[in-house]
C-alpha cells in the first residue's frame, strides 16, 4: 500500500498541489503566488528560461527549501508543516535525480547505487549486489561499477544518478534537466531509458526541462514557469494561445521555429 | 550614526542565529548516537581516519615536547638546586596542559580541517540534499560517526600524548642531562594525585566535543553561517574558519576548566 492510495471517495487525482506558494531569496522574489497541481501517473514537464525558480520548486516539492508562505500538499498532508521525521516518510515516495547528479563523490559507482538499498530496506547483501547488477546493465554502465563519479563523463553520471533514483521504486520521479549539457545522442537514450522506465515502474513524473517542444512527445502536460507564476498547457498548441505577453515571449524564442511568427507577432 | 548602531544591532542578530543553527545542529548530531542501527563500521573507519592515523603525529609532537620540557625544566631547576624536581615539572606540565591542549591542536590540523571540508563540498555539490531526498539523515549516516571517533580518538590520543612526552622527559633529563633516575620517577609518583589526572580527562573530552563540532558544524553550514560564501572559495573559507576558531576555543575552555576544577 503506496502512500498515494486514497480509497474512492477522494475526487482529486492531483498528488502534489501548490497553493498560493510564494519563495524570495532576499529581494528577490522567485514563485510569486503560484498555485498548481501535478496529477498522478502522468508526466509534467516544468519549462522555463533560466534562473525562473523551477530547480527552487523541485526543492519545494522535496521540502529542501520553506515557502516564505502558502501550502504544498503532497497526498494530503501540507508538508510545509510536518516535522522532519514525517517529511523522511513522504520523502521515501520520491526519487530524485538532481541537476548535477548529485552523487556521492567518495563512493564507487557500485556504492552510489547499494546506498538505498542498504539504508532503507532490509536487503541481504546478495540481493542487493544482484539488484546494481542488474541496473548497472540496464542502465549501460556494466565494467564501470568500480569508478569514481569524478571518473564520469556527464551523460554517464546522469545514468547513475537515475539508476539511483530508480533502486526503490519511488512512486514520484523528479528530474532536474536530465538532459541539459548533452550531446543529442546521449540525449535520445536518457530519454529512452526514461520512456522504458517510466513503462516499467509507472511513477507520476515531474522534468524540469529546456528542450521545448521536444520534451512534449514525453510531456503529457507543460507549466511555463515566467516572472514566478505558472500556467499549466496540455499541448505544444495551447502555448501561443495564452494572453499573458511572458508566456509569449517565452514561446517566441523558444518555439519560434515552429510557429509561424506571423500569428504571433500579432499576440504581442 | 544610526547606521553604526543598526550594523551592530545586524551582526549581533547574525551571531544569535548561527549560534542557534549550531546549537540544533550539536543535538541533532548527539541524538544520531541513539539512533539504530548503531553505525559500528563507519566509526571504526572514523576512528582509523581521525585517530589511528594521528599516531605518529602525535608522537613526534609529544616526543619533543617533552625533551623540551626537560631541557628547560632542567636548566631552570637546576638554579633552585632542585634538578630532582625534573620528572615532577615534566608530567604535571603535560599531564595537566600540554597533553589534553596539543593533542587537540594537532587533531584540528590533521583531522579537523578535512572533516570540514569533505563536509562542505558534500553541501555544495548537493550531496547532502540526495542524501536527505533518500530519507537517508545525513546526521546519522555522516556526521554522528565523525562525532563518536573524535570522542573516543582525542580522549586516548591524549593519554598516548603524556606518556611518549614523559618518555621524552625522560630522555632529555635523565639520560642526556645526567639527572637521578630514581629522583625522576619518585617526584612523578609523588606530586601527580587524581586531580591532575580527572582534570586531563575532562578537558580531552571536552576539546574532543569542541573540536567535532566546530569542525563539522561549519562545513554543514558552508555557506549558511555568517562569513560564509560559495563554493571552491566558501570551503576554504570554512575550513579556515573552523581551524582558528576551534583552536581558539580549545584554549578558551582549557582555561575554563583549569579555572573551575582546581
Ligand atoms: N539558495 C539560494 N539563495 C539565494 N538565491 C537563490 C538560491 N537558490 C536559488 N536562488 C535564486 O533563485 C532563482 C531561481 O533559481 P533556480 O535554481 O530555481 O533556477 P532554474 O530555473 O532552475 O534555472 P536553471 O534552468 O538555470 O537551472 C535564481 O535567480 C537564483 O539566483
Ligand atoms: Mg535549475
Amino acid at each position: 500500500m503506496g502512500l498515494f492510495d486514497y480509497g474512492n471517495n477522494v475526487m482529486s487525482k492531483a498528488v502534489i498541489e501548490f497553493h498560493n506558494v510564494v519563495k524570495s531569496f532576499g529581494d528577490q522574489r522567485v514563485l510569486d503566488g503560484v498555485n498548481v497541481s501535478f496529477e498522478i501517473g502522468k508526466t509534467t514537464v516544468i519549462a522555463g528560461g533560466s534562473g525562473q525558480g523551477k530547480s527552487v520548486t523541485l526543492k519545494l516539492i522535496l521540502g529542501l527549501l520553506q515557502p516564505d508562505s502558502g501550502q504544498i500538499i503532497i497526498a494530503g498532508q501540507d508538508i510545509t508543516k510536518l516535522k522532519r521525521r514525517h517529511l523522511n516518510d513522504v520523502r521515501k515516495n520520491f526519487g530524485v535525480l538532481f541537476q548535477g547528479a548529485a552523487l556521492l563523490d567518495s563512493m564507487s559507482v557500485y556504492e552510489n547505487l547499494a546506498l538505498p538499498l542498504k539504508e532503507r530496506t532490509a536487503y541481504k547483501s546478495a540481493d542487493i549486489d544482484q539488484r546494481v547488477h542488474e541496473m548497472l546493465a540496464q542502465f549501460n554502465l556494466g565494467g564501470h561499477g568500480d569508478k569514481f563519479p569524478a571518473q564520469l563523463s556527464g551523460g554517464m553520471k546522469k545514468r547513475v544518478g537515475l539508476a539511483r533514483a530508480l533502486m526503490l521504486q519511488p512512486e514520484i520521479m523528479l528530474f532536474d534537466e536530465p538532459t541539459t549539457g548533452l550531446d543529442p545522442h546521449i540525449t535520445l537514450e536518457i530519454y529512452r531509458l526514461f520512456y522504458k522506465t517510466q513503462k516499467q515502474y509507472g511513477y507520476t513524473s515531474i522534468i524540469v526541462s529546456h528542450d521545448i517542444p521536444k520534451v512534449f512527445n514525453l510531456a503529457d502536460r507543460v507549466i511555463l514557469l515566467t516572472n514566478g507564476k505558472m500556467a499549466t498547457f496540455s499541448s505544444p498548441e495551447e502555448i501561443p494561445e495564452s494572453d499573458d505577453p511572458d508566456v509569449i515571449s517565452f514561446a517566441v524564442e523558444t518555439m519560434g521555429h515552429i510557429y509561424s511568427s506571423r500569428d504571433m507577432e500579432q499576440k504581442i | 550614526m544610526f547606521s553604526f548602531i543598526a550594523r551592530i544591532g545586524d551582526s549581533f542578530l547574525y551571531m544569535i542565529r548561527d549560534q542557534g543553527r549550531m546549537g540544533i545542529f550539536l543535538l541533532s548530531a548527539l541524538r544520531g548516537i541513539f539512533a539504530r542501527p548503531f553505525r559500528f563500521r563507519e566509526v571504526v573507519r572514523q576512528i582509523r581516519i581521525i585517530g589511528a592515523d594521528s599516531v605518529w603525529v602525535i608522537f613526534f609532537t609529544a616526543l619533543f615536547t617533552g625533551m623540551v620540557l626537560g631541557l628547560q625544566g632542567y636548566y631552570t631547576l637546576r638554579k633552585f638546586g632542585s634538578e630532582g624536581l625534573l620528572g615532577s615539572a615534566v608530567a604535571l606540565s603535560l599531564i595537566r596542559e600540554l597533553g589534553p591542549v596539543l593533542t587537540a591542536l594537532m587533531v584540528i590540523g590533521r583531522a579537523g580541517s578535512a572533516m570540514c571540508a569533505e563536509i562542505g563540498i558534500m553541501r555544495n555539490s548537493e550531496q547532502l540534499d540526495a542524501l536527505e531526498c533518500m530519507a537517508v539523515d545525513p546526521f546519522r549516516y555522516l556526521i554522528t560517526p565523525k562525532f563518536l571517533a573524535t570522542i573516543i580518538s582525542i580522549p586516548i590520543l591524549t593519554q598516548f600524548f603524556n606518556i611518549i612526552g614523559i618518555v621524552g622527559g625522560y630522555i632529555a633529563g635523565v639520560i642526556l642531562l645526567g639527572v637521578n633516575p630514581g629522583a625522576f620517577h619518585s617526584g612523578i609518583e609523588q606530586s601527580v594525585v587524581n586531580l591532575d589526572i580527572n582534570l586531563g580527562i575532562v578537558k580531552s573530552f571536552v576539546f574532543a566535543l569542541l573540536v567535532v563540532w566546530i569542525c563539522t558544524g561549519k562545513g554543514y553550514f558552508v555557506n549558511i553561517l555568517r562569513n560564509a560564501g560559495f563554493g571552491a572559495e566558501g570551503v576554504s573559507r570554512a575550513t579556515t574558519n573552523a581551524v582558528v576558531v576551534s583552536s581558539i576555543s580549545v584554549l578558551i575552555w582549557d582555561y575554563l576548566i583549569t579555572a573551575i576544577m582546581l
